[in-house]
This record gives structure tokens, sequence and C-alpha cells, in this order.
């Protein structure tokens, strides 16, 4: 049993890597670090399916060596080569995420101008009660 | 893929994620996770991702920290929790 955990001990820290991003998206109460936590839970599944395209063995990165100029003389190992297919998935996963977080951060203006404030507890009792509006602002 | 290096800099990771959301100060907190991001790029770049590793080191750590950065200015510095 402990061999097994050691053997996969990536996959072990991912999984807490994710639960922090969790955690602070759902324990924390300000939104910056609301965010800050869903930041970390992408990267934390990016790093993940990166990792599913590593090999054991001295694979490098996938440029085919050699001068084959369409002659074809080499055969090419595929257990020489990492897998490409995760990165360039994951490539996109990063836009992808980087486009949310300037979104979010947008928002986040926007609520802080009519609210002023960025606590999650504050912003639910100015919505439930709008005339303790005045003592805060 | 060396796995001493790799423990090394996922230990760097957890370190810097756990500063990240426990510090009251959120100019502070984004720089730790800019941080975060460098030690992720380090990582990629480790496993052999190395496209992803540039994405990462300017995407990533670069526009998102000054993103994140004017955000905070824009807004308020301080966090209850």
């Amino acid at each position: 049993m402990l061999e097994y955990i050691l053997a996969k001990y990536n996959f072990w820290i991912y999984v807490v890597l994710m639960m922090i991003g969790l955690y602070a998206m759902m324990g924390k109460r300000n939104l910056v670090k609301k965010l800050i936590g869903m930041n970390i839970f992408q990267t934390s599944i990016i790093l993940f399916f990166v990792s599913i395209g590593v090999k054991k063995g001295g694979a490098t990165v996938p440029i085919i060596m050699g001068h084959g100029h369409g002659h074809g003389q080499h055969l090419i190992k595929v257990a020489d080569y990492l897998n490409p297919l995760p990165h360039v998935l994951m490539l996109t996963a990063i836009v992808v995420s980087i486009a949310t977080t300037g979104v979010a951060l947008a928002t986040l203006i926007l609520i802080y101008k009519r609210y002023h404030t960025l606590e999650e507890d504050e912003i639910l009792a100015i919505r439930k009660d709008p005339s303790s509006y005045k003592t805060l602002g | 893929m060396i796995w001493q290096l790799d423990l090394f800099l996922l230990l760097f990771v957890i370190i810097c994620a756990l500063a990240a959301i426990n510090i009251k100060d959120l100019l502070s907190a984004v720089i730790i996770l800019g941080a975060y991001s460098f030690f992720m790029c380090l990582l990629w770049a480790e496993m052999g991702a190395v496209d992803v590793a540039f994405t990462e080191a300017t995407v990533s750590a670069g526009v998102g920290t000054v993103l994140f950065v004017a955000a905070v200015f824009k807004t308020v510095r301080r966090s209850k929790d």
C-alpha cells in the first residue's frame, strides 16, 4: 500500500493542491481570495493533464532528431519522445484561464464600485438590508 | 524527469499556494501567486512541456499578476481573512 502511494506521489500532490483551491473558493469570504483559489484549482488540473504525457526512461521533448529528409530509413521510436497532445490541449486551457480571470477581475471592480466592500458577508448584509449601506460606505 | 527536483518544486508550489490563501494583505497574496506561477513554469520545463512553460511564464505569471495588481489598486488592499 505504501509503495503504491509513493509510486504515484505526484498525483497525490495534485489532489492536495486541488483541495487547497477548493477550500479557498468555499471557505474564504474575501472575493479576491476566492479568485486566487480558482486560479490554484485550474493550475492543479492543468498540471495533472501535462503529467500524463510524461514517459519514464529518457524520453525527451517531441522534436524528431536525425536527417531523414523524406528517405524514411530510420524508424522513429515512440517511446523516445513525450506525448505532445496534452501539452497542446493545456496551452489552450492556460489562455482561457487568464481570460476568465480578467472577466472576474472586471466584475470585482464593478462590485466594489457599487458596494464599497469586497467581503462576501458584508455584501450579503447590504443586499438584505439596503439601509445599512450608508453606515458602511 | 528527475524525481528529486520534481518533489522539491512541488513542495515549493504547495508552500506558495498555502501562503497565498492565508495572508491578509491582498497585494502580498497576489505577488505570492505570481511566485506560484513561476514555480509551476519551472515544473513544466522540468517535465519536458517547454511550450506550456513559455506560455505560463508570459501569460499567467506576467499578464495575470499585472491584472491582479491593477485590480487590487483599483479596489481595497486589506482583507478580513
